[in-house]
């Protein structure tokens, strides 16, 4: 159960004859300092719905680029259809027949249904367009996807939804051999991405080999036949969907064995209890944002660690953003050291000692050009406002005693900070907030992408952060460093928090990965 | 070596160059009449006055990873406001009433780039069409005010802003002094500027960091307004006339070459003053020098326009490396982006 199935057997999905239609073999792709890929391997059969898993960064928007030919491979090989191929620009795959579908729908709302699906390949006669045979054969085409449309109508008059559906049409329209589906269901609501899977599983059942890419777990196991889950650039495997139960599932996409050898080690390093009788400092009730976060109550104590799990989408960020301002709610009461506030800006937050330091250090974290030096004082200095400007000497005190401290490389002050590593970043940020000397200290994902060496130091700084009374909302998705840090433990699930547990002897990875995988336990 | 590889060099050895070339090319470089200084260079100085308050109210903006297109219309309106207060004044010469319709014609300035900057920070409009709002109208309501006239004064003291002389120095020189001291002062002596070229460098990181960053967009697009709108009135008091047509007219080009120049990057960021300082000194000395060595008035745009590919190419690492490369070991690369 749950075993790799043999790549070279033939392990076709029942009911299909051949081989596969799309074969990657050893796929290798190298970014400047990172292996995005590493000899993965990849087969879509003919008339199956593949899903493609794993967490962020795996490696899985490498892998379909490279399918659609936006990036070119370092290694390995591709063949479709039984022939070798080397894309080297998305018009190629296309012409090939891989079509790729896209989150953001890429089609002209103010063109009609039919334009939509024949723009650029419109039928013509003497350099005419035939108007009407257009619209007869998109009305056939959808009709054959069991959409009812009038195809003269503007694409804008249907929903999100449909006008995911018109563009799956054009996409098979114009190659019908491999279907991208790239999280198309991630902005449809329940009945929406029913409709989708009644035709993808049509499309299934008439011979096209479908690639879907959902961070929701119930939907993999609802519409695919097979997966094949990657992690850190690695295939992890291929299975078959109805032979995997999700709590397996989950524990390939984040790597469980690795986290049990480094649990046995630190078990028992960390005190699991909060001092009795620490004061609530945050407490948010029925706290939510539309679209992002479900209503939630969450108290926080000072002091305390609180990690939050779940999977990427699961609204682990969308939380956390809330509750600095970063994102406004629009329900629910939050309360700090017992008074009502409503936290409209990061400034806000700040006032009230919450500290936020963000999953997306390149874009949302680091001023690349800005040096170490100034990376740091930004939020102590954004708080005190541009008239009151930190003394050079306080501020080289500052900085000195931080480098030290956190054990930034280089120790040089002056240095753009866009030429520091990954994990030097993360520190300059943390850094950044800890001079501000917060009272809640929210971190999204601070270890990702970064070393080893790097990583254990910030979790040690957690813990010491902790024993020394601030509060840390610590967001992660490896599931051993949440247990390891975490007093308590907030479970995410499809945008919900779906259960809290004390991190006591009984909780586990497992017991954690069951909730991500199956929701609340009863 | 390593002032070699300043971004600021070549610009300023072009600029000394040209200056050298008008000494020998002008009859009188640099002289002392009537206890002032007259001559070419203190003429470039004193011309280059306009350019320098918009180009350094451009740095600001620019810094901030926006443009303001609208400077040369704000310069009309300036102008157009203080020539008719001034035309309606019984005694155009009193020093008071004139210095208040500065005033006036200054916080007018100043109400359009707050407009300027509400419809880039506030309602988000991207800041070439918000800018180019006022550009376009900003002349018409100009012309509105002159009523399509050119209106001219006989105000010495409102004159004597663009060729009064004080301690021996034009007076329209020391005003772009004192602008450039205050800008200075403003960004540098304050957390400003640290500030500003962090919206620059990434909006979102900075909103995240606690910065008020519309707050500051807001603000720099109000200044670079006032600064127009003083350039405005030293052209006008130039000519002794408010004529909204020409004022300030394609200003907003050299400045945005000046900037450029001074090495503060379109996109945002870091900024240099002593950057822009020198880029629009160079412009208008370019523009001076053209004239002096008797470049046809044909070919004087095309001219021009060899000079200023010339300093581009100076300041392009890939054009440098290219060209010097081969005689010093090539420097290592800028780390690469890395796709998440």
């Amino acid at each position: 159960m749950g075993e790799p199935l043999s790549l070279s057997g033939t392990s076709a999905p029942a009911g299909v004859g051949g081989g596969p239609v799309l074969e990657m073999t050893g796929i290798r792709k190298v970014f400047p300092g990172v292996v995005a890929l590493d000899g993965v391997d990849f087969r879509l059969f003919p008339g199956e719905i593949h899903a493609l898993m794993g967490e962020n960064g795996a490696g899985k928007s490498t892998l379909i680029k490279v399918l659609t030919g936006v990036y070119d491979i370092d290694g390995g090989e591709i063949t479709l259809g039984g022939s070798p191929v080397r894309f080297t620009g998305p018009l190629q795959s296309q012409k090939a027949g891989v079509s790729t579908v896209y989150q953001e729908v890429n089609l002209c709302t103010n063109l009609s249904v039919a334009e939509n699906i024949f723009i650029g390949r419109e039928p013509r006669k003497f350099g005419r367009i035939q108007w009407g045979l257009m619209r007869k054969r998109a009305a056939e085409l959808l009709t054959r996807l069991d959409l009812d449309l009038d195809v003269s109508a503007t694409l804008d008059t249907y929903s999100l939804a449909i006008q995911q559906m018109v563009a799956i049409a054009r996409a098979v329209d114009v190659s019908a051999r491999v279907l991208i589906l790239d999280e198309p269901t991630s902005s449809l609501d329940a009945s929406e991405a029913e409709q989708l899977f009644k035709i993808m599983r049509r499309l299934r059942d008439e011979g096209v080999a479908i690639l879907f890419v959902s961070h929701f777990l119930d939907q993999i196991y609802e519409v695919s036949d097979r997966l094949t889950v990657l992690r850190n650039g690695k295939l992890i495997g291929e299975y078959k969907t109805a032979e995997l139960p999700q709590v397996q599932l989950v524990e390939k996409m984040i790597g469980k064995e690795l986290a049990v050898l480094d649990d046995l080690e630190d078990k028992a390093q960390r005190t699991r209890t909060k001092s009795a009788g620490a004061q609530p400092i945050l407490s948010a009730t029925g706290l939510g944002r539309t679209g992002a976060i479900a209503p939630f109550d969450l108290t926080i104590h000072e002091g305390e660690v609180v990690g939050l799990a779940g999977l990427l989408g699961s609204g682990r960020t969308e939380l956390a953003r809330l509750l600095f301002g970063a994102d406004r709610a629009d329900s629910g009461e939050l309360k700090i050291d017992g008074k009502d506030v409503s936290l409209r800006s990061p400034q806000s937050a700040m006032k009230h000692g919450i500290a936020f330091s963000s999953e997306n250090r390149r874009t949302e974290g680091i001023i690349g050009e800005l040096t170490v030096r100034e990376n740091i004082i930004l939020a102590l200095q954004a708080a005190r406002g541009w008239t009151r400007p930190i003394p050079r000497r306080k501020q080289d005190e500052l900085v000195d005693k931080y480098i030290k401290a956190l054990q930034i490389r280089p120790a040089d002050p002056e240095r753009e900070v866009r030429n520091l590593s990954g994990g030097n970043q993360q520190k300059v940020l943390l850094a950044r907030w800890l001079i501000t000397e917060p009272r809640l200290l929210i971190i999204d994902e601070p270890t990702r992408g970064i070393d080893v060496g790097a990583k254990a130091e910030i979790q040690k700084l957690v813990a010491e952060l902790s024993d020394g009374g601030v509060a840390v909302l610590f967001v992660s998705a490896e599931l051993e460093e949440v247990l390891r840090l975490s007093h308590k433990i907030e479970v995410l699930r499809d945008r919900r928090l779906v259960e809290e547990l004390e991190n006591t002897e009984g909780v586990d990875a497992d017991r954690i990965m069951q909730t991500i995988a199956s929701g609340a336990v009863q | 070596m390593t002032i070699l590889k300043n971004r600021l060099f070549w610009p300023a050895v072009i600029l000394l160059a040209l200056l050298v070339v008008n000494m020998f090319t002008s009859n009188q470089f640099i002289t002392v009449r009537d206890g002032h200084l007259f001559g070419t260079l203190p003429d470039i100085l004193r011309g280059a006055a306009p350019l320098l308050l918009v180009a350094l109210g451009m740095t600001l903006v620019i810094a901030t990873g926006g443009i303001d297109l609208s400077v040369g219309s704000v310069m009309a309106i300036s102008g157009a406001v203080a020539c008719l207060l001034i035309s309606h004044l019984g005694d155009q010469s009193a020093i008071g009433s004139v210095l208040l319709i500065v005033a006036v014609a200054i916080g007018a300035s100043l109400l359009l780039g707050l407009w300027n900057g509400t419809l880039v920070a506030g309602v988000g409009i991207q800041p070439i069409i918000a800018t180019l709002i006022l550009m376009v109208a900003g002349r018409g309501v100009a012309q509105l005010i002159t009523d399509g006239q050119i209106i001219n004064v006989q105000s010495s003291p409102y004159a004597a802003m663009a060729t009064g002389h004080f301690l021996a120095l034009p007076i329209a020189f020391l005003i772009a002094v004192a602008a450039i001291v205050l800008v200075t002062l403003l960004t540098r002596r304050t957390a400003l500027g640290m500030l500003l070229e962090s919206v620059g460098g990434s909006p979102t990181a900075s909103r995240l960091a606690g910065i008020r960053a519309k707050r500051i967009t807001v603000m720099v697009y109000v200044v670079c307004g006032g600064f127009a709108g003083l350039a405005g009135l030293i052209y006008s008091a130039n000519i002794k006339s408010a004529d909204s047509i020409s004022a300030g007219n394609l200003i907003e080009l050299d400045a945005i070459l000046a900037v450029v120049i001074g090495g503060t990057a379109l996109v945002g960021g870091r900024f240099s003053i002593a950057g822009t300082v020198i880029g629009a000194v160079l412009i208008q000395t370019l523009g001076v020098t053209v004239v002096a060595v008797g470049v046809p008035s044909k070919a004087t745009l095309l001219f021009k326009a060899v000079i200023v590919v010339a300093l581009c190419l100076s300041q392009s690492a890939t054009f440098r490396q290219k060209v010097f490369g081969r005689f010093r070991p090539s420097r290592p690369a800028v780390a690469a982006e890395v796709p998440a």
